[in-house]
């Protein structure tokens, strides 16, 4: 039983490594992702030991101080550091967008799979809405339901999650309609599975590879809906720390050159979603590899 | 008849992830001028990359890794690209197997003529080049007033014969033409035979037929070059192949073609099947299969041997 | 698909929060001068007929009148519209431009370092918010080397009123012949419309180098090389003209985002469109324009489906015939 922890280490990297030989650059794409990702949520989770102020101190610091040793991205104009804003802000934004991305996958799928396979006028209906939904600009649809439904993180889920339903539905609608032909699935039909088991044990697993890409990239999605909605004053009370609001108030101050209240908080937006696409479109190429691409 | 394209031990090779395809080995060809030479072989046996290697049009990752091709005493494997360019569709030109495919969807007929034409004649007017296009399809049998047409408005047969239009429209030397027939019904393939025959007589043209199929060889060919397994194993006068063939691979080929005059229970066929082109097996690459295979077949690659005004590559002849 | 997009901008509006009426009339009108009010605006009657109204109404063009300010709501929308489109032709100028060449580019130089800088480019740029994008431009352009605007349509000596006539102020400045106005018009757009116009690039680069690479695989580019079409016409003639149909579709459904971009892009640049115009009245509650704003944005996704739908068959001679 020597089990040293500098051989589990070289295993597991030299696996990834013939991993990365097999899939090429694809495999690397989702792995930085996923570290860009896991990375931020270390931050999240960890962010009391991580951020050396409170991100409501305000006596952290001088007044709009740029970034120095002390603070390393400076202050802002109610003397609050902006580093430890930063850290409790992605606290809020991976709750909502991950939390919306659930909600609408939770619904998506299941009115996917059931519209998809009963079909009639039920399923043509419900088709309908959704195609105009997801046709229609999601920002506005989400900065309705936000508005409707007043400010809480809540309700910005809620507002972002169902942006996102038609999405699935369209994806597993589409998927259950071929797979509902197969072959494979009369023969289950002939020895008597009942509906419900024909959908949980013989479409939904099919279904659900392509559904894991499409929540990554609707993670990535989610974090701009929120950072779009909390950034043009729907959504949040302001006493949470938010990125999108940082950069609202941070916007002020632009013409005075205070660069740093609005440089941290939208790179942390971008990197963050960045790392949920790179994790989904990686993960996208070696499940449906292009051949082509070779 | 002199020598109009020698190609000299040509090697082409498609390194891929599982290893190197070796594709082509040590070809000689030569193509005199004004006959027809059919380059047979089955799928997979490399003859329409040498097809291809001749205008350089190999796609990646194929390289060709060895060897010359000479035309107009100039080495078409080194030319600049700009001389390449010039030789395309102008000097040497070639024709594919699907004519559905292989024209451009949304551009006129007339479109796709006058820029091939300006391409290498840059100083043509456009009604002159126009009334080229006209001339030659009416030559094979379209009607000029299908020019101003796209190409999914006309029927398979035609399209081949505008393919071949764009072909020769420069009056090249040189036609390849890579399984031309494939796609084509019976009925089709033999009008299109009787086509480039005519075609053939009235521009002087040089023909590389590359195809799996004997009998368009047999109507048309002069000599016949065979490959198998990336090497060519007889290159002879069609007749006298196909009368007296000398390669035991040869042999099997020819009688393998139903023979409704004879009395055959049973098809006859070749055991084995068709090499490896990544690990090639050691010595004479038709060994495996061959019923008269020898201790020296296993080990050396057989060279080319002449035998009563043939080139064999077996070592019984050798 | 018109119609359940308008019936769900109806939905919405009357299920958001807040009565309407006592906000128009200050939060401390007697109940009876609310009730009145309600009577007066229709907002009594059963639901079905005010929805059919509601309908009728749109036929007619005619969005109701503002409950904050003494304005129609359709004349109000459409003095900020033209704004809007101007900004939004640019955009897509310049994301059709950038995605398609950069695609094309991609496409051709494949498996090159540049080849997949552009394939990063393309995924990475969607993910940064527009609106942040806005601003640092504006920061680096606008303000640490000021050479280019940062809000408005028009700059402070510049008054659009003078030449002010059909709101799109390119034509405007042409009609009138004022270069200098003309000038200033343009400047004005350029960042707003870079912005917009970088970050919907990132999917036209990826569709069309995707596309590129299949059409480039295809026996009519091999035949055309095999004349001795040279490189370059063959990539950005042969195989791009191809490429073209599919990156239309993408298009239409790109309107979504357009859109969406365009009411961000307006907020950071102070552009005096559309998307300000919708944020500025969900503030204040103004309930008939908000829902005229959002009709128009519908009208406008369905507009745009259909001229694609009509530039495929001028594309595509195969649908023609």
């Amino acid at each position: 039983m020597n089990f040293s922890p500098a051989i589990g280490i070289g295993r597991l990297l030299s696996g990834f490594m013939s991993f990365g030989k097999k899939y090429g650059i694809e495999w690397w794409i989702m792995i930085i992702g996923a570290l860009i990702v896991l990375a931020i949520i270390f931050m999240a989770v960890c962010a009391r030991i991580i951020a050396p102020f409170s991100p409501y101190d305000q006596n952290a610091g001088p007044q709009l101080l740029p970034p120095n040793e002390k603070h390393i991205m400076g202050t802002d104009n109610l003397q609050r550091d902006v580093w430890s804003r930063i850290v409790f802000g992605a606290q809020t934004i991976l709750r909502v967008a991950i939390l919306a991305a659930i909600i609408s996958s939770a619904f998506g799928i299941t009115l996917g799979l059931i519209s998809g396979f009963t079909g009639g006028f039920f399923d043509k209906t419900l088709s309908l809405i959704m195609d105009s939904v997801y046709s229609f600009p999601g920002l506005i649809l989400a900065i309705a339901f936000a508005t409707m439904l007043g400010p809480g993180v809540i309700n910005i889920t809620l507002a972002v999650a169902v942006i996102y339903i038609p999405t699935y539905f369209r994806l597993v609608r589409g998927q259950t309609l071929s797979i509902k032909e197969e072959l494979y699935v009369e023969a289950a039909r002939a020895i008597g599975a009942s509906r419900t088991t024909i959908l949980w044990q013989y479409i939904f697993p099919n279904v659900i590879a392509t559904t894991v890409v499409i929540f990554s990239l609707n993670v990535a999605d989610a974090i701009m809906i929120e950072a779009a909605l909390t950034y043009v004053g729907l959504g949040l009370p302001p006493e949470i720390v938010d990125w999108g609001m940082d950069l609202a108030m941070g916007k002020k101050f632009l013409v005075s050159g205070q660069w740093w209240l609005i440089t941290f908080p939208g790179a942390m937006i971008s990197l963050l979603a960045v790392g949920f696409t790179m994790f989904g479109e990686g993960l996208s190429e070696i499940l449906n590899p292009r051949l082509l691409e070779r | 008849m002199e020598a109009i394209l020698k190609i000299k031990n040509l090697t082409v090779h498609f390194p891929i992830n599982i290893g190197t395809v070796r594709a082509v080995q040590n070809v000689d060809l030569t193509l005199n001028q004004g006959e027809v030479v059919g380059l047979v072989g089955e799928s997979g046996c490399g003859k329409s990359t040498i097809g291809f290697s001749v205008l350089r049009l190999l796609r990646t990752p194929g390289r060709i890794v060895d060897g010359k091709i000479i035309y107009d005493n100039q080495n078409i494997v080194t030319m600049e690209r700009d001389q390449l360019l010039a030789l395309r569709g102008n000097k040497i030109s070639m024709i594919f197997q699907d004519p559905l495919t292989s024209l451009n969807p949304l551009f006129r007929i007339d479109e796709q003529f006058i820029e091939t034409i300006k391409i290498h004649e840059k100083t043509i007017k456009r009604r002159a080049a126009l009334s080229r296009a006209s001339a030659i399809l009416e030559n094979l049998g379209i009607s000029s007033d299908r020019l101003r047409e796209y190409p999914h408005q006309m029927s398979g047969g035609m399209r081949q014969r505008i393919m071949i239009g764009m072909a020769l429209i420069l009056n090249p030397d040189i036609l390849i033409a890579d399984e031309p027939t494939t796609s084509l019904d019976v009925v089709v393939e033999a009008q299109f035979l009787d086509l480039l025959n005519d075609l053939r007589r009235q521009y002087n043209l040089t023909i590389l037929l590359i195809t799996h199929n004997l009998g368009v060889v047999a109507q048309l060919a002069d000599r016949i070059a065979v490959m198998y397994g990336s090497y060519i194993v007889e290159i002879g006068k069609a007749n006298a192949i196909f009368k007296d063939p000398f390669h035991p691979y040869t042999q099997g080929l020819l009688a393998s073609v139903p023979n409704i005059k004879l009395d055959q229970p049973k098809l006859s066929t070749m055991p084995g099947s068709p090499p490896d082109l990544v690990n090639p097996p050691n010595g004479c690459v038709f060994h495996p299969r061959c019923a008269r295979a020898m201790e020296i077949c296993t080990q050396e690659i057989p060279k080319m041997s002449k035998r009563d005004g043939r080139f064999v590559r077996c070592w019984l002849y050798g | 698909m018109v119609l359940v997009l308008l019936s769900i901008v109806f939905v919405v509006v009357r299920i958001m929060p807040g009565d309407p009426v006592s906000a128009m009339l200050g939060g401390h009108a007697p109940e009876s001068v609310i009730e009145q009010k309600k009577e007066e605006l229709g907002l009594n009657r059963p639901l079905a007929v005010q929805y059919i109204d509601y309908l009728l109404q749109i036929c007619r063009m005619d969005l109701g009148e503002s409950m904050v300010f003494k304005e129609r709501v359709t004349k109000a929308i459409f003095q900020k519209l033209p704004a809007t489109i101007e900004l939004s032709i640019c955009a897509i100028i310049i994301t059709l431009f950038l995605g398609i060449f950069m695609g094309a580019y991609a496409a051709d130089k494949r498996r090159s370092l540049r080849d997949y800088g552009i394939r990063f480019y393309g995924i990475i740029i969607y993910c940064i918010p527009v609106y942040w994008l806005g601003l640092m431009l504006q920061l680096i352009f606008g303000i640490w080397l000021d050479v280019l605007p940062i809000a408005g349509r028009t700059g402070p000596r510049v008054f659009a009123s003078t030449f002010e006539k059909t709101g799109f102020y390119i034509l405007d400045t042409l009609l009138i012949q004022n270069f200098s106005a003309l000038g200033d018009v343009l400047i004005h757009l350029v960042l707003p419309g870079v912005t917009l116009g970088l970050i919907l690039s990132g999917i036209f680069v990826r569709l069309t180098r995707a596309n590129m690479l299949d059409i480039l695989r295809s026996d009519y580019i091999l035949a055309a090389e095999a004349r001795g079409i040279p490189h370059y016409k063959i990539v950005y003639k042969h195989a791009l003209k191809n490429a073209f149909i599919p990156i239309l579709t993408m298009m239409g459904l790109q309107v979504a985002l357009l859109i969406a971009g365009a009411i961000l892009t307006e907020t950071t640049f102070s552009w005096p469109g559309m998307g300000r115009l919708l944020l500025e009245r969900i503030y204040l509650r103004d309930y008939p324009t908000i829902q005229g704003t959002i009709v128009v944005f519908a009208l406008f996704v369905a507009t745009i489906s259909l001229i694609v739908d009509i530039i495929y068959a001028i594309i595509d001679p195969r649908i023609r015939y």
